[in-house]
């Protein structure tokens, strides 16, 4: 599709990054909040006071795997490969933590505020990338094991 | 209403982590591997979603109110703490080591549940932590 990267999916990435604009928008225009997933999701297991009413940062979080469910049903099947539970369980807990001390992740930062030219979010989301292409460099030199 | 504009906001979200590729944590590695076999495609998705959401911020601008609800809350801080910063790297190094972030965390729930589960349960008890050691937050 894109030449010289056989592996891209650029057509079909630009659709889903099209959703998740609408998403965010409707979320914006609509509830007059930030579709900041990590923001919500800690709202709703009660870690933070503060945001959307409890049931509506619920309401958000279910959608997520809905979503996901309708759009597997409709193109019959999504693949994944994911990691060990080791990595898994590690980087959970960084993504939780970091996520809180920097005051948002991939969505609230990356896209909401990104597209809002917010400094902090662009600061944010320059060194988030960074260190997640640092890691993948990184553990590629320690090879495909540490995955396991 | 108040619940039924997230729970749409959410399911569009994840239907669009989902056609774009970003559940799978082998496309997300692939994009942060631009040092090996570097695959641009959620450059892509990034790109759709800013490009929506910089027209939604445009109409902001011009609404007294959102549809439901009566004010805007809005992050308003512009200042580039430490916090900001250490923050960002601990969770870009989290997102490079399984290639999931929390919004493709959640939505994986619904195509490799334990996995998905694994790195969810693992990501709000970080949180929790963090809410521990400062209980005013």
């Amino acid at each position: 599709m894109l030449p010289g990267f056989p592996d891209a999916a650029p057509v079909a990435g630009l659709l889903g990054g099209v959703l998740i604009g609408l998403a965010a928008a409707l979320m914006l225009l609509g509830a007059g909040r930030i579709a900041g997933v990590s923001g919500i999701a800690a709202r709703a297991c009660g870690i933070s006071g503060d945001g959307m009413p409890r049931s509506a940062a619920w309401a958000f979080v279910l959608g997520l795997p809905i979503g996901a469910m309708l759009i597997a049903w409709i193109t019959g099947g999504i693949e994944a490969s994911f990691a060990g539970y080791v990595p898994l369980i590690v980087a959970g807990l960084l993504v939780g933590i970091g996520a809180r001390i920097g005051s948002g992740c991939t969505s609230g930062h990356g896209v909401c505020g990104v597209s809002r030219l917010s400094q902090r979010s662009l600061v944010a989301t320059a060194t988030f990338m960074a260190a997640g292409i640092a890691t993948v460099a990184v553990m590629n030199a320690l090879g495909p094991e540490v995955l396991s | 209403m108040t619940r039924l504009v997230p729970l749409l906001s959410g399911t569009l979200f994840g239907g669009g982590l989902a056609l774009g590729g970003m559940v799978d944590p082998a496309r997300v590695r692939g994009f942060l591997d631009i040092f090996g076999h570097w695959d641009p495609t959620l450059a892509f998705v990034m790109g759709g979603a800013v490009i929506v959401m910089a027209i939604a911020w445009r109409i902001q601008a011009r609404m007294a109110q959102p549809l439901i609800g009566a004010t805007f809350a809005l992050p308003d801080r512009t200042d580039l703490t430490p916090r900001l910063i250490g923050g960002a790297a601990l969770f870009g190094t989290g997102w490079g080591i399984a290639s999931l972030c929390p919004g493709p965390g959640f939505a994986a729930l619904a195509i490799e549940p334990a996995k998905a589960a694994a790195f969810v349960v693992a990501m709000l008890g970080g949180m929790l932590i963090v809410r521990l050691f400062e209980p005013q937050r």
